[in-house]
């Protein structure tokens, strides 16, 4: 029988812990227990048969930290080889009667992903890959992820063990004290995650005893539709009589699990300090227990890294500023690849109260597939929000959806052909929630009728894909009324009966149904509202309209889905028209040294600074603004620090607030062509080092004086930095280093950029810097700080406008 | 055995907080109250550790199972028979809002990053405290000790599986507020500890306090 037709029938014992019985024999602290698989077979096989002695079902090889990080190509080969093997030798030994696997164990690197770490996403896949291709080489029966604290690294073991095998996939991740993984994810989250991208069964296990995982064993069996796993620890290690003792006795763990598997608990074992004589016990606490049978939760759910977001009847705003369509300061940020533009955009529609973002990146003459991958990227590493990947170019949406950290929504199929054929593939491979639109080769039909044939259609596709039902969301696709006045009414009689007649949920872009009419936030607030009364799930919409919030709010309230109305309560001061932030402290007036501007920006009150511009825009041209204005502010706190009356956390809330003052005016002369630059300024923190708030605040600095900012990053390669520099001829590159280990790589790179790009200054700082460690390794200067940076690519362009060159 | 204990949060110093961020302490108290607000809840306390004895000669400090050749170290365990080693981390969530204030608001970020700092330090001394009398801490990168010395410790102390603390190729600690460190073990007699900062050799320092 093969385990995935066993796990389907049965209640599945795995086995316990390795590591505690090998320090027993000898193992050292620090010493490689992988390393036993060939220096002491006989051990290892010893433990394996007496855990199948004692009622294992599974064992799993001894293989824990068996991976390409800590071993070379070869050694991994004969480590995983003579594991599986002596997993097998004691399948042969033991006598025990019932059915016996063996599972390729799998644990984390050891190490955190980028943007966190520094281990690339796709270089964890490929280190889990190899280790998978030799447990599939040696025969395993199934393999078993365990440990992961964290949801990307659980995230790549998974997919590396999906693309390289079609062997079943245990993976269960460790769950703190606080019911969370490390990096944030809650069982519900992975549970989504996991089961989106077809893990077999989805658990917990190590870090605490049973009793204490009671929380996250509840939630893990409440959210998933495959079989659940437990492998807990013995309780908390003691130290008695000079040894480590745990402090769960076999048989009050054995029915502290016992009582899981009475709710529903299918896959059970030990972690750390487990022994054969547990998983004895176990079997016999559980043998009059029948498996609870499985059932299918039909819950539409996405996920990020931290939580999980369910569809039903609680409507979901799905933030649609992520999106160039009709937006030219948005298209502007694109073609400069200002991402510091886009995260705003994701965080300010978070605090107005988005439960998912939309990410549309796609403009024409742009590389949409590269840039919605970063933008996936950049924007995870700022929000905690599921994102919508919105694209229809599918290589762009394989990129996103392959790095995105948990279960996306996608955006979107229909019910063409050709569109499922390019989607569906990526959906079951990587996981989501797809938004199908009702249209297919023959267009919108007129009628709810026939979307809703489109519908069946669709999710009828869909199953012969191995996509279930509950993964799909439709969008009827909302006309423009002004165009046909019945086009709203079958729009909304749709989404009724598709929730009716296939149990799917909806979502609708709202805000296409008042096309062409006046006052469109009145005719959109009030279309969701009927929408949402005939069964709309989500909206894609946006959350700065006070218009559509008060109508999310106010039919929750109805709806009696806001106990004591407390959320409406909560935002109706909102409500109002805008109103205007005001500043936290009073501005003095002009004073006749400084203006009300200059006041703001000295004082560092962002958003008056913003206003304040806004308001001299009506009469003034923004050159006048800026020159006459905002440097001369910038410049009287820029001088007070470096005579060190103004200290750092001012200087930058000044640098802040005149940023404000040059976004408003940057929103302007979007309008009217491009604003005036002083030249390029490539800045990077250097390969090897993640420290970049110094060069973040260099940047804002050098923004505000006008130079344009080619921000690389951090931890970037000596190339990628010469090759930014000679892609825009630059005159100058900013290099941040901070730790005594990433000076070499500093090095490298200006030696490099000496070579390629002779005509680019160099400048560069950072805590272990100083200006005769800078001239050793070859920089044109030493920068102290942010100030004298600027103060020095001045310097630099004031030169070489002299010698009549012009970088612009 | 390694131990692992969460904490709860030590009480705050602002003053420490605007020496890190390189001010005053009135220079921007309301976003400080902002930060502190926005940190609350976030943050892990959490530590790893080991006691085990050590045996120094002036050259070479011998610990269970491992040594490691540093006379600073020598020197700062001096007298010692027992010492701990130590791993004390924040988590992520630092890590995460300081990223997503380096793009949106630097002055927030340098705040949060000062903040963090004075938060490890203080998980720090609240653990040395609660061990009785120790030495000052020396970590991996102090005096002769090579910051290589780290990958050691690592392994020592399994900090990714205990704490979530891990360790880029170049030798820095993800989470990054994060403290490895060895104390030695004074039995609750002398603390040795009257200065964190005199016993550094790095005089051109910012963050020097006074000796």
């Amino acid at each position: 029988m093969t385990f995935r037709e066993y796990l389907k029938q049965n209640i599945v014992y795995l086995d316990g812990g390795m590591g505690t019985l090998l320090q027993a024999q000898g193992l050292q602290a620090g010493e490689r227990p992988e390393g036993w698989n060939l220096s002491r077979p006989e051990v290892i096989t010893a433990v394996h048969a007496a855990y199948y002695d004692a009622g294992s079902h599974v064992v799993c090889t001894n293989t824990f930290g068996a991976n390409r990080l800590k071993f070379s190509a070869d050694e991994l080969e004969q480590v995983v080889a003579a594991a599986v093997a002596n997993a097998k030798a004691a399948r042969e030994r033991s006598t025990a009667p019932q059915e016996k696997f063996v599972a390729l164990d799998i644990g984390p690197t050891g190490k955190l992903l980028k943007p966190l770490g520094d281990l690339d996403f796709e270089q964890a896949v490929e280190t889990f890959a190899a280790t998978v291709r030799l447990g599939v080489k040696y025969g395993v029966d199934l393999i078993l992820i365990e440990t992961m604290n964290d949801s990307y690294e659980t995230k790549a073991a998974l997919l590396a063990a999906k693309e390289n095998s079609d062997l079943p996939v245990i993976v269960t991740n460790a769950y703190g004290e606080d019911g969370k993984l490390m990096t944030g994810a809650t069982p519900a989250a992975m549970v989504a995650l996991l089961e989106g991208m077809g893990a077999d069964a989805v658990g917990a296990n190590c870090s605490l005893g049973p009793r204490q995982l009671y929380g996250v064993a509840e939630e893990l069996l409440a959210t998933a539709s495959v079989p659940v796993v437990l492998k807990p620890n013995a309780g908390l290690p003691r130290v008695a009589d000079g040894e480590t003792v745990f402090d769960v006795a076999p048989a009050d763990f054995a029915e502290q699990v016992a009582t899981l598997a009475q709710r529903g608990l299918r896959v059970m074992g030990g972690c750390c300090g487990t022994t054969p004589a547990y998983i004895q016990a176990l079997c016999a606490a559980t043998a009059g227990i029948s498996p609870a049978p499985l059932t299918d939760k039909g819950r539409t759910v996405v996920s990020s890294y931290t939580h999980a977001v369910y569809f039903g009847a609680d409507p979901l705003l799905i933030g649609e500023r992520i999106n160039p369509t009709g937006k030219k300061r948005f298209k502007q940020a694109l073609l400069e690849q200002d991402m510091d533009y886009i995260l705003a955009e994701g965080v300010n529609q978070q605090e107005k109260g988005a439960h998912v973002l939309d990410v549309n990146v796609g403009l024409p003459d742009i590389d949409e597939a590269a840039l919605l991958e970063r933008a996936v990227c950049e924007l995870q590493a700022v929000t905690d929000l599921p994102l919508q990947i919105d694209t229809a170019d599918p290589a762009a949406m394989e990129r996103a959806l392959r790095r995105y950290n948990g279960k996306a929504l996608i955006n979107s199929v229909n019910g063409k052909q050709e569109s499922m054929a390019a989607v569906f593939p990526l959906v079951k491979k990587y996981g989501g929630v797809v938004v199908a639109l009702t249209l297919d080769e023959s267009g919108i039909p007129a009628t709810a009728e026939g979307r809703v044939a489109i519908a069946r259609r669709i999710v009828e596709t869909a199953a012969t894909y191995g996509i279930a039902w509950k993964d799909i969301v439709f969008d009827t696709l909302a006309m423009t009324v002004s165009a046909d006045n019945t086009a709203a009414l079958a729009t909304v009689a749709a989404l009724r009966r598709i929730r009716e007649e296939l149990g799917c949920h909806t979502s609708l872009g709202v805000s296409n149904v008042s096309f062409g009419l006046p006052r469109r936030d009145a005719v959109n607030s009030t279309f969701f509202a009927l929408a949402l009364e005939n069964g709309l799930s989500a909206a894609i919409m946006n959350p700065y309209s006070a218009e559509m919030m008060q109508t999310y709010y106010a039919y929750r309230a109805l709806k009696g889905l806001d106990d004591n109305c407390g959320d409406y309560i909560a935002a109706a001061d909102t409500f109002g028209a805008t109103v205007s932030a005001a500043p936290t402290a009073p501005i003095p007036k002009g004073d006749g040294l400084l203006t009300e501007l200059q006041h703001a920006i000295v004082k560092g009150f962002k958003e008056r600074a913003a206003e304040l511009t806004a308001e001299r825009l009506i009469d003034t041209p923004p050159l006048d603004i800026v020159n006459g204005e905002i440097i001369p502010a910038l410049n009287t706190v820029g001088e007070g620090f470096e005579k060190k009356t103004v200290y750092l956390p001012q200087l930058l809330m000044s640098a802040e607030a005149a940023k404000s003052a040059f976004e408003v005016i940057k929103a302007r002369t979007a309008n009217h062509g491009q604003a005036a630059n002083k030249g390029v300024f490539v800045l990077a923190t250097v390969q090897g080092d993640i420290h970049d708030i110094g060069k973040n605040i260099v940047k804002l600095l050098l923004q505000n004086y006008g130079f344009e900012v080619v921000d690389l990053g951090k931890d970037v390669p000596p190339e990628a930095v010469v090759e930014a520099v000679v892609e825009r001829h630059a005159p100058l590159a900013g290099l941040s280093a901070l730790m005594t280990t990433t000076v070499p790589a500093m090095e490298q790179t200006v030696r490099l950029l000496k070579q390629r790009a002779p005509w680019c200054k160099t400048v560069v700082g950072g805590a272990v810097l100083t200006p005769a460690y800078a001239a050793k390794i070859g920089a044109d200067t030493y920068a102290k700080d942010a100030m004298e940076t600027v103060r020095y690519a001045e310097t630099v362009i004031a030169n070489q406008e002299g010698n009549g060159e012009n970088y612009v | 055995m390694i131990s692992v204990k969460s904490y709860l949060p030590p009480p705050v110093c602002r003053q420490e907080i605007w020496r890190y961020a390189g001010g005053e302490v009135t220079a921007a108290e309301g976003l400080l109250d902002e930060c502190l607000a926005e940190i609350e809840g976030r943050l892990s306390y959490r530590v790893c550790w080991r006691e085990t004895a050590v045996h120094t000669d002036g050259k070479i400090c011998r610990f269970d199972g491992f040594s490691v050749p540093s006379a600073s170290l020598s020197a700062a365990l001096a007298g010692c028979e027992r010492a701990v080693v130590f791993a004390a981390t924040l988590g992520v969530e630092l890590d995460r809002l300081v990223a997503k204030y380096g793009r949106l608001s630097p002055a927030k970020a340098m705040l949060l990053q000062a903040i963090g700092a004075e938060r490890i330090e203080a998980l720090c001394d609240t653990f040395c405290a609660a061990l009785g009398g120790t030495t000052r801490r020396f970590s991996p990168g102090y005096g002769d000790l090579p910051l290589s010395c780290q990958r050691q410790v690592f392994d020592l102390l399994d900090c990714s599986r205990r704490i979530g603390l891990s360790l880029t190729d170049s030798l820095l600690m993800t989470p990054t507020k994060s403290v490895t460190a060895f104390v030695g073990l004074t039995d609750g007699g002398i603390i040795t500890n009257p200065n964190k900062c005199s016993g550094c050799d790095k005089a051109d320092c910012p963050f020097r306090g006074d000796l």
